[in-house]
């Protein structure tokens, strides 16, 4: 159990140094959802199944989408189909797939051994977090709430703001040019994604 | 990890590897409380990871909804960029 801990930490320590070496993003990502994944498998080895089973949940769940759909986003435009063929080089994605498959015999070895995760720690189960969240730190849990909900607004905020100054650049361009200049909603429709790329 | 993290801030100046590395630094941050929490048998340390969990999660969204506007405005990633900015 001690050899499982230390080689997901190894793989957790190797895909993070990838993470901030990488040069592309995507790239970056791949390994970053990697180290995400061998920390669920240290938490587990720590005993903590119920917060292992959040980590691969939430961070490379929930976050992990949100990057990527940032970084797709932002990778609009008329390259695209050129990145796309060289993300399907085998060299890009070789290096999160080894780590990966070790994280795969890892999980293998642990499913092979029975569902009894004897370690050396003791187990503090989802039961004893529960009590202890809605317990001790229930006004916690109330705050963490309330930055959600900050969060959300703020996020819906700062997307919303630009859409409407983006509509009012557009209207004073058009009367600018006057009806002449049919096409300049088109113009700006086509101008969006390459001027993003 | 947490140094691995606070190099990559430093190092790199693409603001999507900046939230990565700030990602990266509370993930080693939780795994610190939950190894704690473990080592004295408490259930606190896992009710920090939860709450780390959700700052992490309300810290991205609004990362990278100011990573977009940021975006359409400058046309780059460069965190130098946004130096730049004034009132």
């Amino acid at each position: 159990m001690h050899a499982l801990f230390y080689v997901a930490a190894v793989v957790a320590i190797l895909a993070t140094v990838r993470v901030i070496t990488c040069l592309n993003a995507v790239h970056a990502l791949l390994y970053l959802i990697v180290s995400l994944l061998s920390v669920a498998i240290v938490l587990y080895s720590l005993g903590a199944p119920f917060i292992a089973a959040l980590e691969v949940i939430v961070y490379a769940g929930a976050i992990m989408v949100l990057f990527i759909f940032v970084v797709m986003m932002l990778n609009l435009g008329a390259k695209a189909v050129d990145t796309e063929r060289t993300w399907l080089k085998p060299s890009m994605w070789i290096g999160p797939c080894i780590l990966a498959a070790i994280l795969i015999a890892e999980v293998a070895y642990l499913l092979s051994r029975g569902t009894s995760a004897a370690h050396s720690g003791i187990i503090v189960g989802p039961k004893q977090v529960g009590m202890s969240l809605f317990g001790t730190y229930l006004m916690g849990v109330e705050l963490a709430s309330m930055l959600l909900l900050g969060a959300l607004v703020a996020a819906y905020h700062l997307s919303a703001r630009k859409r409407e100054k983006l509509e009012i650049r557009n209207v004073t361009d058009t009367d600018r040019t006057g009806t002449a200049a049919g096409g300049d909603l088109v113009r700006t429709g086509t101008g969006g994604p390459s001027r993003a790329a | 990890m947490f140094a691995l993290g606070l190099a990559g801030l430093l190092v790199r100046r693409n603001l999507i590897f900046v939230l990565m590395s700030i990602e990266v630094m509370m993930n080693a941050a939780g795994l610190a409380f939950v190894t704690a929490g473990s080592r004295w048998s408490q259930p606190d340390g896992q009710v920090m990871f939860i709450f780390v969990l959700a700052t992490a999660a309300a810290e991205v969204s609004v990362g990278l909804a100011l990573l977009l506007q940021l975006y359409h405005q400058y046309k780059s990633l460069d965190a130098d960029a946004a130096s730049q900015m004034r009132g």
